[in-house]
């Protein structure tokens, strides 16, 4: 058992173990489940996820709303022309957590990483490692237990919820969950992983939520697009040795002091503002009546 | 300090949109059906709050109508529910509610059949796929649905938790909690216990005096 950043890095340093190792174990005491079986338990959510980031990549998917729908093959199509300012990582990262985040709006199936409304950001952000880095699915596997052990911090230490801290806690800790993983499989310190989890909440402090209609969908799709760059981009900063001045733990404490200083119109109940424009409030009337 | 699970962060495997207004509802509903039990012909969702202003968008129909339907929340066939319960000439209304001072997500169920009373159970989705249930027909609960739990009507008498939790202890099942509630000299009783519940128990339990109803329901994964 462990509730700070701070007491990971002991034990990882002490016994030379990555985040990783320390979090299996504690699974495998937590759930009473074998090595085994929980490798095998992870790579269910794996698989949801390699599926949901990819589906509406070549086929348009609509929300059940009829509000969004079709971004995700809309940027694919855009990044194989070949002409595009960010190049074809960051595009097709973006498609991906488009997918996921599509796949969601029209009831498809997802794991919510760490909530639906921000489940695009993780498995974009571990494809996109693969392929770069190269690596296998039980690499993916390993990383999905470092970017749950990170996610655990802030779950316990502050919120992963929009409704209670804004869209920081949301999209904001999938990033820090994932750029802390891809730190850990491209072969960076524990340090650096911290520091890209720091980084990814530093950038996106303060961000609300304000779902138009109430609805998982936009700005939702859109925050899950810029997360995983905001995840990339944490973990080069990371492996490039910048540091994070402030710790992750006083990071995490401080999105929580912010989540909390938000106003109520703020925090997922679409009274404030995107969902409070007139368009916002427009779509809203058409779809809940 | 709660205690999580990995599984807690990256998960639940669920159909979207929302944890809480989809894969809650589903969770929710599916165990209500549990509980109500089979061969209903209709039943009436009385949405509550954000239930209410929100369920067309969220899908939170379709989630309640799969739920007792007996579909789990990472069911894809929740997306058709409703047609399916057309099939089954199961009907279906939802009616806009107000349920007092309750958890924002709350909807009461009721179940009508032909040949006994209507059974309802009011719950609430209280975030990221959990679920508390709050009342079963009339009677004041608090269940959550996430351990193997026993419900169990009797006439009120002497004895009876006793009799009940020696019949467990002797077939080596922990109990974690236990609450009894009393209207009418009839008594209702929640047990929810560390492992899944075994026939021979629950058999032993239904011959006991004066036991009216008894239902085990285990937990459905989130
Ligand atoms: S805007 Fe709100 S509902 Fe949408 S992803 Fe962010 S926190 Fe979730």
């Amino acid at each position: 058992m462990f509730n700070k950043a701070e007491e990971i890095l002991e034990v990882c340093k002490l016994e030379n173990k990555s985040i990783s190792d320390i979090i299996i174990e504690k699974e495998i005491e937590h759930l009473g489940l074998t090595r085994q079986q929980l490798i095998e338990k992870m790579r269910e959510s794996l698989e949801v996820m390699k599926h949901s980031a990819t589906e509406a990549l070549e086929k348009e998917v609509k929300s059940v709303s009829g509000l969004t729908g079709g971004n995700s093959k809309k940027i694919e199509d855009y990044k194989k022309k070949g002409k595009t300012l960010s190049g074809d990582l960051i595009n097709s990262a973006m498609a991906k957590a488009f997918s996921t985040s599509e796949v969601n709006a029209s009831m498809g199936k997802i794991v919510a990483a760490p909530t639906a409304g921000a489940s695009g950001i993780l498995p974009s952000a571990f494809l996109s490692a693969k392929e770069k880095l190269n690596l296998s699915d039980d690499d993916l596997i390993k990383g999905l237990f470092t970017a749950g052990g990170v996610g655990e911090i802030i779950a316990k230490n502050a919120t992963i919820s929009g409704a209670e801290g804004g869209c920081q806690a949301e999209c904001g800790s999938a990033a820090a969950m994932a750029a802390a993983a891809i730190v850990e499989m491209a072969g960076g310190s524990v340090e650096d992983s911290f520091n890209a989890a720091s980084f990814a909440l530093t950038n996106i402090m303060g961000l609300v939520c304000d779902p138009i209609a109430g609805l998982v969908e936009y700005p939702c799709a859109l925050r899950n697009a810029s997360g995983v760059v905001n995840a990339l981009i944490s973990a080069d900063m990371a492996l490039a040795k910048v540091e994070s001045l402030v710790p992750f733990d006083e990071v995490v404490e401080a999105m929580y002091k912010v989540g909390k200083a938000l106003p109520e119109s703020l925090r997922e109940t679409a009274l404030g503002g995107l969902a409070a424009t007139p368009t916002g409030k427009r779509c809203s009337k058409k779809i809940l009546g | 300090m709660k205690d999580y699970s990995v599984f807690d962060i990256l998960g639940p495997i669920m159909i979207g949109p929302s944890s809480s207004h989809t894969a809650g509802a589903a969770r929710l509903a599916r165990i209500s059906k549990e509980i109500a039990g089979d061969g209903f012909y209709k039943v009436a969702f009385m949405l509550h709050g954000s239930f209410a202003k929100t369920y067309k968008g969220h899908g939170t129909d379709k989630a309640l109508v799969g739920g007792i339907l007996g579909m789990d929340p990472d069911d894809e066939n929740i997306k058709t529910s409703l047609e399916k319960a057309e099939e089954k000439n199961i009907d279906i209304s939802f009616e806009e509610v107000d349920l007092g001072y309750v958890h924002p997500n709350t909807v009461k169920l009721i179940f009508k059949y032909r040949d006994k009373e209507d059974f309802y159970i009011i719950g609430s989705s209280i975030g990221g796929g959990n679920i508390v249930i709050v009342n079963i027909n009339g009677n004041d609960v608090n269940f959550t649905a996430d351990k193997p739990t026993l419900f169990l009507k009797y006439k009120d008498r002497k004895g009876v938790i006793s009799e009940v939790g020696s019949i467990f202890s002797t077939n080596d099942f922990n109990i974690a909690s236990m609450k009894v509630t009393r209207e009418k000299r009839i008594a209702t009783m929640i047990c929810e216990l560390d492992s899944t519940i075994d026939d021979k128990s629950i058999e032993s339990i239904k011959n006991l005096k004066d036991i009216l109803y008894i239902k085990s329901i285990n937990p459905i994964v989130r």
